[in-house]
């Protein structure tokens, strides 16, 4: 059998837990040939490059191995039913000037000063009855599911709300999530019997997910609702309104975006925390700090380990490698985030550290669209988790991973606590 | 003891008990004040200003202070770190003694220094003629006051406001103008709105810009005076062609002076274009030697570029203030090796009638321009500027994502043109003239400056031969 390369290895599933030590191994290739035709780049000085280098799309309908056009038994770097299924390209599968009409569009509907400065902020008091409420209901209790009871429900519902959608309809979309997530996967495990025989089921559920979305737009069409969909179906922007169909593969996005990563943030977090008490008793000492102390385990345990739907549209000089026009391009934010050449220690929990310009969120013009929404409800959750949960032990370390790797988190992190404070 | 250990032991001594005076209270000045106690410097530290007020930020001051979002007393610059400073604030300094290592005050002090930096700045350029200037309602911006007092006089609103000079300062206080929905002149002597800084060719798309939000933009003209009301206030300017404009504010945005006559006398390499700097902020005298125990920083520094052919670069942008003082604060408290230098990519931004405009490299050291990415027609664009093939700037029009990719063409000296982009090309990507005025002209000074040899200011002492 030929050797597995280093980035082959951090795919793997049993390495979910802990990719690091092969992160490691491959940043000393900052770009790396992968045996199926895709580079990897894993360093973070070549990754912010390329995230600013307009010569590398962001649309798969521009490169002939990930775009659809593809033809049979040609080299596939992954499998991927989710950008199968979807008809309609969305702001993180397409290039200017296409990405930044559709954006600005999106934009004031969700964070865009100077039209709506406060629609972020003014979601505080509700985050925090959510959180209270969650924490409530852990009362009486001596074991906890940090994923299940506290890191999943809060983001689903602050994205139903934002956008308008029903929370009625969260068991539905939650399950085409799950399914279409399962049967994504960037390893050596995709080609498996297994991954094969999920694929069919995630295309469909990507379908069943679209249509669900369709419906719920031509609902708002007839009558307007509230949210941020509702506004985008019946308010002309600036530029015009967007297709029903891209209208609709954003939504999709939102969706889906919208709370995987916060629910692996949020259990990430509480995970990380509890491996190191220090950093727990800190934060709990000087709550200020959860400012700084979300951005560094944002670094920490990057939500977005690594993103897949970038190609080059040229010939591309970096780092001593030449990245092939028409190449499948990968940028790996998990191993950036624990670059020894861009911050100190990286390995270390630092809850204070300074010059964090972490690539959590990524850079340039795709950065995250739901950024100011996601560290506001982290550092919600978060928080309030550490001031009032009493002598929280995790009970297995590690704990047991989902199997998608883009989104990479916990199924479950079971906390023993002694109770609830007020 | 070796000498080394010696050496050693001074930098040692110097850190914690060596006395520093940093003159010029604001960006630059207070960056470095930070920097030195982050590096360890735990002597005792000066920090002389002239204005009365505690270090803020004048961006602002054109922008939000104007449009009356920020009340001009709220641009208080934000403190990193405890500096535990003396500061000596309202007194300006007014002469420098190399000899006996002396700061001389107004008030007649004498302030003692191991190490100095100069942070003085700049100062906006008054209307030449005193009386005109002294005419209530025109105005020039640059202090916290400066702003306050203007923005009292467009909330009034006045019935016109002549702007002179369309660079950057003069553009966006026009653009204030028109969203507070005043009316505008702005008289330019060159052919275009920040011409100097960006070309002729940029600056017919800020003309265009300035047109379609209702400014009245006369170009290629000059204002030859303003007159007054017998109150003593100003009521209308005359114009180079014979015209007339009817404003009740007039603000002048003539480009600024270098806050060097205090060093008159020092023997230092300060004139017109600034002080004399290496990279590394060490001062130049007046023969080209670098001081020892002299630092300069922000808006009143020129040191040598090594991208730009090694001239003389003064900046007056807010980066380079806050990065030219750390790296002096830095060599201030350390030693060869470790000096660090100061080699900024130039980077300047400005918001006027909607558009955020970003510009990296000097791009008056380059003679071509071409358009890379986006539309022209919708004023969201980057073009790259070049000098025999070689990409020396780039410009951004609501495109400053794409900034950095071109910063990282322009350190690498990159070909012009740049490789095309992917997508997103404009439909002409002909490189053509940037169509820069000829520096001799006169017009709105650029704020990167070129600041080549100038003969009047040689003040070298030759050496007399021997025999
Ligand atoms: C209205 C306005 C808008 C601007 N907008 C932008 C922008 O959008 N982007 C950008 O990049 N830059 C902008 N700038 C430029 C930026 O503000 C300057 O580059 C920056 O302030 C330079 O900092 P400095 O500390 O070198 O000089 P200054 O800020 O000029 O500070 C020098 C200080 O020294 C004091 N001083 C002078 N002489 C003496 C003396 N003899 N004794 C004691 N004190 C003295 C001065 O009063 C002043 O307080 C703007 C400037 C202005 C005025």
């Amino acid at each position: 059998m030929v050797e597995e390369t280093p980035w082959q290895q951090a795919l793997r599933y049993a390495n979910r837990a802990n990719p690091y030590p092969f992160y490691e191994e491959l940043r000393k290739t900052p770009v790396a040939r992968q045996p199926d035709g895709t580079y990897v780049v894993s360093t973070y000085r070549e990754i912010v490059t390329l995230l600013h280098d307009p010569r590398v799309s962001s649309d798969p309908r521009k490169c002939p191995v990930l775009g659809t056009a593809r033809t049979e038994g040609s080299v596939q770097p992954a499998a991927e039913p989710i950008r199968e299924a979807l008809t309609e390209p969305n702001i993180i599968t397409c290039d200017p000037p296409e990405h930044d009409r559709d954006r600005r569009t999106m934009m004031p509907h969700f964070v865009g000063p100077p039209h709506a400065p406060h629609l972020i902020s003014d979601l505080e008091p509700e985050i925090r009855r959510l959180v209270d409420g969650l924490l409530d209901g852990m009362r009486g209790k001596n074991r906890i599911d940090a994923v299940d009871d506290f890191a999943y429900p809060l983001p689903v519902t602050v994205i139903c709300k934002v956008l308008g959608v029903p929370l009625e309809d969260e068991p539905r979309f939650h399950h085409w999530i799950e399914t279409a997530l399962d049967a994504l996967d960037f390893g050596p495990e995709a080609a498996s019997e297994e991954i094969r025989s999920r694929l069919a089921g995630g295309r469909q559920a990507v379908q069943d997910f679209g249509q669900f979305a369709a419906e719920l737009l031509d609902r708002y069409a007839d009558q307007p609702g509230p949210g941020m969909l509702s506004a985008l179906v019946n308010e002309d922007g600036p530029e015009g309104r967007m297709s029903k169909g891209v209208l609709a593969s954003n939504a999709l996005l939102l969706i889906f975006a919208g709370h995987e990563t916060t629910v692996n943030l949020i259990a990430h977090s509480v995970l990380t925390l509890l491996r190191h008490p220090d950093a727990l008793e800190k934060l709990r000492r000087r709550p200020e700090l959860i400012v700084p102390g979300v951005e560094e385990l944002l670094r920490f345990e990057s939500s977005v380990q690594f993103w897949h739907t970038r190609s080059a549209l040229e010939d591309i000089d970096i780092a001593g490698t030449m990245i092939p026009k028409g190449a499948p391009i990968f940028l790996a934010y998990g191993s950036a985030n624990r670059d020894p050449e861009r911050f100190t220690d990286p390995d270390a929990l630092d809850l204070e550290r300074r010059d964090n310009q972490h690539l959590g969120f990524s850079q340039g013009i795709h950065f995250c669209f739901g950024a100011p929404l996601a560290r506001l409800e982290v550092q919600v959750a978060v928080g309030e988790f550490v001031r009032r949960v009493e002598n929280p032990r995790l009970v297995e370390d590690p704990p047991p991973y989902r199997h998608n790797q883009i989104f990479r988190g916990p199924r479950h992190v079971l906390v023993d606590i002694d109770g609830i404070r007020d | 003891m070796t000498l080394r250990a010696t050496v050693a032991e001074l930098v040692r001594e110097f850190r914690a008990s060596g006395r520093i005076v940093i003159v010029g209270a604001s960006l630059a000045g207070l960056r470095a004040a930070e920097t030195l106690r982050e590096e360890g410097f735990t002597g005792s530290l000066t920090i002389i200003g002239d204005e009365p007020y505690e270090p803020y930020d004048r961006p602002p001051l054109s922008k939000q202070v104007l449009k009356g979002w920020v009340p001009a007393d709220h641009t208080k610059l934000p403190r990193m770190r405890e500096v535990d400073a003396d500061w000596r604030l309202g007194v300006a300094a007014t002469g420098l003694d190399r000899a006996t290592k002396q700061v001389r005050l107004a008030n007649g002090e004498l302030v003692p220094y191991d190490r100095l930096l100069i942070a003085t700045g700049t100062r906006a350029r008054q209307w030449p003629n005193p009386a005109e200037a002294a005419l209530h309602g025109v105005h020039t911006i640059r202090s916290r006051d400066d702003a306050a007092q203007l923005q009292k006089e467009l909330a009034e609103p006045p019935s016109r406001v002549l702007v002179i000079g369309a660079g950057f300062i003069g553009s966006e206080v026009a653009s204030v103008c028109r969203e507070l929905d005043i009316p505008v002149t702005v008289v330019e002597r060159g052919a275009a709105p920040l011409v100097g800084a960006l070309g002729g060719v940029i600056g017919e798309i800020a003309a265009q810009l300035q047109c379609d939000h209702g400014v009245d933009l006369r170009c290629g003209l000059g204002v030859s005076s303003l007159e007054g009301d017998p109150g003593g206030h100003v009521r209308r300017a005359h114009l180079s062609d014979g015209s007339t404009v009817d404003a009740d504010v007039v603000v002048a945005s003539l480009g600024s002076i270098r806050n060097v006559e205090w060093l008159e006398g020092s023997g230092l390499a300060a004139g017109f274009w600034g002080v004399g700097c290496d990279a590394g902020g060490r001062a130049f005298d007046i023969n080209g030697v670098v001081t020892d125990s002299i630092y300069v920083a922000g808006d009143v520094a020129r040191a040598p570029h090594v991208l730009y052919e090694y001239q003389f670069l003064a900046m007056e942008h807010w980066d380079n203030a806050v990065l030219g003082a750390e790296a002096a604060a830095h060599n201030m408290v350390n030693l060869e090796p470790h000096y660090r230098p100061h080699l900024l990519l130039p980077g300047f931004w400005s918001g006027q009638f909607g558009v955020n405009i970003k510009s990296v490299g000097v791009p008056p050291f380059g003679d071509e321009i071409v358009f890379t990415q986006g539309s022209v027609a919708e004023r969201r664009f980057a073009a790259a500027y070049g000098r025999r093939g070689r990409i020396v700037a780039a410009v951004t029009f609501d495109h400053g994502k794409w900034l950095e990719y071109y910063g990282k063409l322009i350190e690498q000296s990159g070909p012009f043109p740049p490789p095309p982009p992917g997508w997103d090309q404009p439909p002409d990507m002909k490189p053509m003239p940037a169509e820069f005025p000829d520096p001799r002209v006169p017009t709105a000074i650029p704020d990167v400056v070129l600041t080549g040899h100038a003969p009047s200011e040689r003040t070298a002492e030759f050496r007399p031969r021997r025999h």
